[in-house]
């Protein structure tokens, strides 16, 4: 993909499918590396389905044979001398604690590097899509962090919907201005 | 023309040609699989450098009627074997994209 956000955007969207409440997006840069994790407590997924993820032609999906979030991600992790990785525990192996936890890791310096684009934009669709979800966004860099967490949003706004204009408006500048106290 | 014809000339050589019957239309040229997931049209003969298991899966959900690996990239044998299995023509050549591209303006 153009850009690494749009991977993150269809990886996220599995969590969401998978039925989650609670999903953290957390990518980490350091020196030369950016660590990319997305953490659920959905549905998971069985071994030999976390084995399949990674090939391009298993799918969930009725509609079409090919399912290509995570050999997208894969690839674009791969080409930067990176690589991705998968753990899931799946409700069925244990009813309490289950999930999913994709981690991708890049070479920030690689030519093939894809670059992170409009995260902004990505986790703010990602709430306004699904705004009963605990979204937890944390972004490291060396300058500093940006954060959020919607449940604790929750327990300030009360009755408002996550999803009102108002709210993803608040939360798309607050990242904006994040960004600009970091960058 | 159909794929098994354009895989008889010199300039090609195949790597995998479960549906060689198949008549091309159209080329399509390029790496970012995403962008071309959206953007070959079936049919399309596509022009591609990259090499890994996803063309096979993009080539299969875009419907384009072969892969054309160029610049002497080679495959993988499972990936070979994969796309057969699919369903996927894939064809190569030393050719950069832009020569290929001219030569089949020419030829469809």
């Amino acid at each position: 993909m153009k850009e690494l956000s749009l991977n993150i955007l269809d990886i996220a969207q599995n969590s969401v499918k998978a039925k989650a409440e609670n999903i953290l997006i957390k990518i980490v840069e350091a020196q030369d590396t950016m660590t990319l994790t997305i953490t659920d407590d959905g549905c998971g997924m069985t071994e030999e389905t976390v084995k399949n993820v990674m090939n391009p032609f298993f799918t969930t999906r009725t509609t079409r044979n090919v399912g290509m979030g995570v050999p997208l991600l894969k690839l674009a992790a791969e080409q930067t001398g990176g690589g991705i990785e998968i753990q899931s525990v799946s409700e069925n192996d244990d009813p309490v604690h289950h999930g999913t936890t994709v981690t991708a890791r890049f070479n920030k310096n690689h030519l093939d590097f894809t670059p992170l684009g409009d995260i902004v934009s990505t986790v703010t669709a990602l709430i306004q899509g699904a705004p009963n979800i605990n979204w937890q966004f944390i972004h490291q860099k060396d300058s500093g962090s940006v954060e959020l967490d919607t449940a604790e949003m929750r327990s300030i706004l009360g009755d408002v919907p996550l999803d009102s204009y108002e709210v993803i408006k608040w939360i798309e500048d607050y990242l904006k201005e994040g960004y600009e106290s970091i960058s | 023309m159909t794929v098994n014809e354009l895989s008889s000339r010199e300039e090609f050589s195949a790597v995998s040609m479960p549906e060689g019957e198949r008549e091309i239309s159209g080329v399509y040229i390029g790496d970012l699989l995403s962008w071309v997931m959206g953007r070959a049209k079936a049919d399309n003969a596509w022009i591609t450098i990259m090499s890994n298991i996803n063309i096979a899966a993009v080539a299969s959900l875009a419907d384009t009627a072969c892969i054309i690996l160029a610049e002497g990239v080679t495959l993988e044998p499972e990936v070979a074997e994969t796309a057969g299995a699919k369903g996927v023509n894939i064809l190569s050549t030393e050719m950069p994209a832009y020569e290929t591209a001219v030569l089949l303006s020419k030829l469809l």
